[in-house]
């Protein structure tokens, strides 16, 4: 592995050199250097009771490390192995900031989808990028973050579905994190065009058990008119991360997205997830879990956006709290003036394991529109010692009825898991961080 | 043989005694009643031999087979072969009733020797069969969303796998329409054997119909107060049970009412 680069500060002279060391276009030199200086005035973002005026989101060791490729699937290491099956069609693995191994299928390639690392698609397809990168979805001076994010992205993904298309095997993306010096400004956008679908599971793991570096992740995703799209994730970040981890939809007329999102990184992390519902009829489901565990302290902000009439919104998030840790949980299902007949859904609950742990869960319903439906159920509290009593009575031990309880209070994310060998893993790890 | 001795047991809830003295003997191959009106103790009975954390036992004893089995946990009791077949089971979302059977079972048993999954479906198809339960009932989170017929026969599904020497069946008729209560009653039927005791706490003699006890005890005051065969149970169902106040000089058989 090398090291490019040493200095933690980037100048707008680092950022055009190494915006040109991958051939980027102008457009997005420019953007990257216009980031840059807005990032120096802009705030940083203020997720709804956390305190990260003394987080660093700035400082880091490196800016780009280059890793070695994989040459086939059969060349990854064991942890991502067992998450990419032999036979997956359709696949792009990230090693730290390099991209390092992409598949498409030929019969995909010919309809017209693109499945290509962040960098690529810049050059090579430069327009579609430009229509969608930090446009409509995120905007690239929301806060500090998002601009430095969008100075100095350093991986990601970029997946494109045409119109009509419709992708049956899932598309697997891999960010591989085994370089503790690395940061990932890392950058997924999936643009499905109408009437396709397209079902995306990602995992960022780390094979260290440290980092030393940033993880500024953003996700957009756009729907377009009847589109449909399904969004797994499964994060295992290692501590040390600063994580501020962003992912975006926009969903269109008649389009839906759907989030599974198992949020297992050590970091402590800022995460919003987002979804836009700007279409009539559009539909916009999330369903998160988190299981924090040490001194973590973390944030997650969940919200449905409401313009399109008769759109529906679903929150669920489900949190596990041990030890030392701390989460705020805020699901907040907005619908503007004008979504008539919308209706927007959540639930919060948050399951303590320690007396030290803290969780907060706060539903919020904000509604400028009379001719709406919307309701949530918010709930923290222990395991319930009558459903361990229940559990017991049968033989059960104390231990396994804890266990078969928590890992039932986290099944609404891991049973809607698309692929066998993420699902395995999401389950091991929860297992892994509760014991 | 096996047997569960209960000796002078009294239970508190909340601070309020409600068991003031409780002597049962129940013995494998022997199915007993306890009847009696609503607030006389029965369930508590049936919560305190189980270990509901709600129940407190503040003098007496309850034995298995010489075993103390109040200083057990919970589990420890199960283990030690008692079962209660709950008036109100809990629900557990996202814990199939197949995958919460199977570790039920396989508590059972060593590590290493679990149940061989085809058996275990084998086995629960046909117990299923027997108590008229629909297959996908086993793919569906453990009691979320079941009726009160469902979560019933839920429960006999559980005592029929899990097999134990004892079971106390806490108003297992209660809400059950004939047809229900006649599947319930194969079920109970089925686990008859020389290897099996039980012990049936109900308001009405209309289950003993179908499931003919040894032994029928009446509960008052938190007392069993009168024991006998089954023609007691008849009798109780023709006349109900206000000769046995007149007979002991019961004037409210309730206990720990406010």
């Amino acid at each position: 592995m090398v090291t490019v680069e040493t200095n933690s500060k980037m100048t707008e002279q680092d950022v055009r050199s190494f915006s040109a060391s991958n051939n980027e276009p102008d457009w997005f030199t420019e953007l990257r250097v216009n980031a840059l200086a807005a990032a120096e005035e802009l705030p940083l973002p203020k997720p709804d009771k956390t305190k990260i005026a003394n987080w660093n989101f700035t400082d880091f060791p490196v800016h780009n490390t280059e890793s070695e490729p994989f040459a086939s699937l059969e060349d990854l290491p064991a942890e991502v192995k067992a998450l990419v099956g032999t036979e997956q069609k359709n696949v792009y693995i990230q090693r730290n900031n390099t991209p390092a191994f992409t598949k498409l299928s030929e019969e995909l390639s010919g309809k017209g989808v693109i499945l290509t690392d962040i960098f690529t698609a810049v050059r090579e397809h430069s327009e579609l990028v430009e229509k969608y990168f930090m446009s409509e979805g995120v905007k690239r001076d929301e806060h500090k973050l998002t601009a430095l994010h969008a100075a100095l992205l350093n991986g990601g993904v970029f997946l494109y579905v045409p119109k009509n298309v419709v992708i049956e095997d899932p598309v697997q993306v891999v960010f591989l994190h085994d370089n503790e010096e690395a940061s990932l400004f890392n950058h997924v956008l999936l643009a499905a065009d109408r009437n396709s679908q397209v079902t995306y599971v990602e995992n960022y793991i780390s094979t260290v058990p440290h980092a030393k570096g940033l993880a500024n992740i953003i996700t957009e995703v756009i729907a377009e008119d009847n589109a449909k799209v399904t969004y797994g994730a499964v994060d295992v970040l290692a501590e040390g991360f600063t994580s501020y981890v962003n992912r975006r939809g926009l969903a269109r007329r008649d389009a839906s997205i759907e989030w599974a999102l198992g949020l297992m990184s050590d970091s402590d992390t800022i995460s919003e997830n987002t979804t836009l519902l700007v279409g009539d009829n559009s539909v916009g489901d999330t369903k998160s879990v988190v299981v924090g565990r040490g001194n973590q302290k973390q944030n997650f902000t969940t919200q449905v956006i409401h313009w399109g009439k008769n759109s529906d919104g679903q929150i669920l998030k489900h949190g596990v709290m041990k030890d030392s840790s701390s989460s705020i949980f805020n699901g907040i299902g907005k619908i503007e003036h004008g979504a008539t007949k919308a209706n927007a859904e959540q639930e919060s609950r948050v399951l303590m394991l320690s007396e030290r742990a803290r969780g907060d869960a706060n539903p919020i319903l904000l509604i400028d529109e009379d001719d709406v439906t919307a309701g949530h159920a918010a709930s923290v509290g222990r395991v319930d010692p009558l459903q361990l009593y229940y559990l017991m009575s049968r033989g059960i031990s104390r231990q396994e009825a804890e266990r078969l309880v928590i890992h039932g209070f986290l099944a609404p994310v891991v049973n809607v898991m698309p692929i066998e060998g993420v699902k395995k893993q999401l389950t091991e790890v929860i297992e892994r961080k509760v014991r | 043989m096996s047997s569960l001795v209960i000796k002078d047991l009294h239970v508190e809830i909340e601070g309020k005694e409600i068991l003031k003295g409780v002597n049962l003997t129940i013995n494998t191959d022997e199915i007993h009643a306890i009847m009696g009106p609503n607030g006389t103790g029965k369930s508590t009975l049936a919560s305190a031999i189980m270990g509901h954390p709600k129940y407190e036992v503040t003098s007496g004893t309850v034995t298995l087979d010489g075993e103390d089995v109040l200083e057990m946990e919970v589990d420890e009791r199960a283990q030690a072969g008692l079962f209660l077949a709950m008036q109100y089971p809990s629900e557990i979302t996202g814990v199939t009733n197949a995958d919460f059977l199977r570790s039920a079972i396989n508590s059972r048993r060593e590590e290493g020797d679990e149940i061989p999954l085809m058996k275990f479906i084998r086995d629960l198809d046909k117990k299923m069969d027997l108590l008229e339960m629909d297959q996908e009932m086993a793919q569906r989170y453990l009691n979320e969303g079941f009726s009160g017929g469902e979560k019933k026969r839920n429960e006999i599904l559980q005592l029929m796998m899990i097999q134990p020497k004892f079971a106390i069946l806490d108003e297992i008729d209660s809400g059950l329409d004939i047809d229900a209560l006649k599947v319930v009653s194969k079920g109970i039927n089925e686990m008859r054997s020389e290897n099996f005791g039980c012990l049936i706490i109900t308001h009405y003699q209309r289950l003993l119909n179908y499931i003919t006890p040894d032994h029928v005890h009446v509960m008052m005051q938190g007392r069993v107060v009168k024991s006998g065969g089954p023609e007691l149970a008849q009798k109780l169902e023709s006349e109900g049970y206000d000769w046995i106040k007149e007979e002991l000089g019961i004037e409210d058989e309730t206990v720990g009412q406010a």
